[in-house]
């Protein structure tokens, strides 16, 4: 895994959000998934990349083993509806539910909702600006990253 | 959306577009970067000698086009890349896109095919006919073509770490066609006529849809380039791709410098493993990202001749014509495309189509409208074939040969990005060659840099995309698009276990037996996959019987 550290010195002394940004299945096409942890590493936040072809127990063992408040999907292949209720399952199985998982892909109109009932809210699509999704993961995950006192 | 200014009203984009930069230079830049002088004279191009530099169309070094008539002798090939769910669906996708005038077949597999994985392989879950067609075995090919003859139509096929194994499959259905048709199985294939992509070097730059390490992959292609030039000798044996090189973000010059070192790598690799140049060279050919900016898009074709006659000519040493003469294919960029106010994308695709036109493209896709949004409908795939049609029959762009040789502006670009792309060829070089730079991450630290570099200047709008970070419509109206059910992961599962209680499974396991022997020494690969196709192997079991011996590739992640 790829571990990058936001430049702290330009931080105040709040606890970093740390995010898991995930490439699921086959597919290969990982430009969006670097240039958004790029995107949230330069916000201040603690990323750690996955690599490409994680299983869903792969992704959501990386994201206890790292204590993450968010992991971030990138979907482009159409797995979606299988991978994103699978990943949230495993969470409620390891008793981390209150990790909030974020989507970045192609996702058709009709699958939002669906997506939505399993928790998701985070569904960001082509075109979405960087600065969105930093904002959303701010607003939705600062309460826990300051709640879990940090390891 | 304006603002009023000294009694002029001036709307926002004439604002940004005039800003002055740090040195007080009004600065205009191509979608890569480059800046661009306000004007280009013949002092621009004063350097230049016509006959050395440009020569007349289908003359060294080809800048001008491959062809003495361009396309007054013979239009573009017309290819739609299609494929979705099951063989069965796309076969009818085909039979369409034949019926209204499409040219030549273009396969996307699905990503199970992709990466060498049978449907019911655990790594499948969710993806079986989503991206392309799934295609487990030669069964599936079978239906994939029932009922078009291999021998009037050519076909290119998306296929790179499973390309032996697919190709082998389509060898395997010609013969059986030619078969029927009570003719010999050796004639269909010295006349058989299509193109695999079969380059892995993009792969492990940019595309990421690799199995095995990079020195055992390259072996595979060198494997298909000896077997081509006796068995299948009109086959494009390779496609050396930068569309993809593109799409992961990297600048025109980058995608020109990759996919031109990439090429040069195969040719050594063909060379080193005992082939003449001539044999084999003239079968590789090339595939180009047609992207938003005009000028530079065009440069880029035009530079991408001039260096490979060079290279062919001076470093390889090759003499046939054909070995030096650069043949492409071109794709709209997928990535120009937008989710928001998808009616744009058709008219960004008509002028990215424009552009590898008059760049001399032999082949061509246009994208679909929905492209940002799903796989096409067939009525996105019609009009996305259309505008082709058009480009071709109404624009009167076909008369000229080179419309645009000469031109100031256009030569000095174009003598520009060869610079660049020369330069990037020096740096490899001294790395060891293209290999040995992927292996380093070179290439894919320098496009990662690229695209961030990118996504930056959109999030500043320093570069506009209308209808996402500019002219943003408020109320969008959402467009049919094509949605994959999952009944295509069941019917392709159960057809693989009718499959696999049906063959002779004894034979099967003799032909991957031989296979992976063949893999631990050094005979060729190609009779091996084909004896296992005629078996009815899977292409997962085929590229298992690899795995075991080659093993499978992992990058370090980088960000």
């Amino acid at each position: 895994m790829g571990r990058i550290r936001g430049n702290s010195s330009n931080l105040t002394a709040l606890p970093k959000v740390r995010v898991v940004i995930a490439k699921p299945g086959l597919d290969g096409h990982d430009r969006g998934a670097r240039v958004i942890a790029r995107a949230l590493r330069d916000a201040g936040m603690e990323v750690i990349y996955t690599g490409l072809r994680q299983t869903p127990e792969q992704i959501v063992s990386a994201a206890l083993q790292e204590d993450a408040d968010v992991i971030g999907l990138s979907i482009l292949s159409g797995a979606h509806m299988h991978i994103c209720p699978r990943v949230v399952e495993l969470l409620g199985e390891k008793g981390m539910r209150d990790v909030i998982v974020v989507v970045g892909g192609i996702i058709p109109d009709v699958d939002i909702p669906r997506l939505n009932a399993l928790g998701i809210h985070g569904i960001f699509l082509p075109g979405t600006p960087m600065q969105d999704v930093v904002e959303f993961i701010r607003r939705n995950a600062r309460a826990r990253a300051e709640s879990v006192p940090s390891s | 959306m304006w603002l009023k200014s000294a009694g002029t009203i001036q709307f926002d984009w004439m604002k940004r577009a005039t800003t002055a930069d740090a040195a007080g230079q009004r600065s205009f830049r191509t979608i890569s970067g480059r800046t661009i002088d306000e004007l280009y004279t013949p002092a621009d191009v004063a350097g230049l000698d016509y006959q050395r530099d440009l020569g007349d169309p289908g003359q060294f070094p080809y800048t001008r086009g491959i062809h003495r008539t361009g396309y007054r002798g013979r239009l573009w090939t017309m290819r739609q890349f299609s494929g979705f769910g099951t063989p069965e669906e796309t076969n009818q996708r085909y039979q369409h896109l034949l019926r209204a005038g499409g040219t030549g077949l273009s396969v996307a597999f699905d990503l199970p095919t992709l990466m060498g994985r049978d449907p019911d392989h655990p790594l499948s879950l969710g993806e079986v006919g989503k991206c392309g067609v799934n295609v487990t075995s030669l069964a599936d090919m079978e239906t994939l073509f029932d009922g078009i003859d291999l021998g009037s139509i050519t076909t290119s096929m998306t296929i790179n770490s499973p390309a032996a194994m697919i190709f082998a499959m389509y060898l395997v259905v010609a013969e059986k066609q030619a078969l029927r048709r009570g003719s010999a199985q050796g004639g269909a294939w010295q006349t058989l006529s299509g193109t695999i992509q079969n380059d892995i070097l993009k792969e492990f730059i940019a595309q990421k849809e690799y199995i095995y390490p990079p020195r055992p992959s390259m072996r595979l292609i060198t494997d298909i380039f000896r077997f081509c030039a006796a068995e299948v000798p009109k086959w494009n044996t390779i496609s050396v791709s930068g569309y993809h090189i593109r799409e992961a973000g990297a600048t025109a010059a980058q995608e020109l410098a990759f996919t031109l070192r990439d090429g040069v790598e195969y040719v050594q690799y063909g060379i080193d493993a005992g082939l003449d140049v001539d044999t084999f060279a003239p079968r590789i050919s090339f595939f180009f990202n047609a992207h938003s900016d005009f000028f530079e898009e065009i440069a880029k074709y035009r530079a991408a001749r001039r260096i490979w006659a060079h290279v062919m000519r001076d470093r390889f040493k090759a003499s046939n014509p054909r070995s030096l003469q650069l043949r492409f294919h071109t794709q709209t960029a997928g990535v120009s495309l937008t989710a928001q106010q998808p009616y744009n994308n058709v008219v960004r695709t008509a002028l990215q189509a424009l552009s590898a036109v008059l760049g001399g493209t032999q082949s061509l896709h246009t994208n679909s409208l929905d492209e940002a949004l799903a796989l096409p409908t067939a009525e996105a795939a019609t009009l996305a074939l259309r505008t082709q049609q058009i480009i071709a029959h109404e624009t009167g762009v076909t008369a000229e040969v080179d419309p645009l040789g000469g031109s100031y502006f256009v030569e000095t670009l174009t003598r520009d990005l060869e610079d660049e792309a020369l330069a990037y060829f020096d740096t490899i070089d001294r790395m060891g060659g293209m290999v040995a730079a992927i292996e380093r991450g070179y290439p894919q630290r320098e496009i990662a840099e690229s695209a961030y570099a990118f996504q930056q200047a959109v999030e500043s709008r320093g570069q506009i995309i209308v209808g996402v970070n500019d002219f943003v419509a408020e109320d969008e109206a959402s467009i049919g698009i094509l949605y994959i059910d999952d009944t295509t992961a069941e019917r392709q599962i159960a057809k693989l276990q009718r499959l696999r209680a049906s063959r002779d499974n004894g034979a099967v396991r003799k032909a991957l037996d031989a296979l992976a022997d063949g893999a631990r020494g050094e005979a060729n690969t190609m009779p091996l996959l084909l004896d296992a196709v005629r078996a009815y192997a899977t292409i997962g079991e085929m590229c298992d019987a690899l795995r075991v011996v080659w093993g499978e590739y992992e990058e370090t992640p980088v960000i």
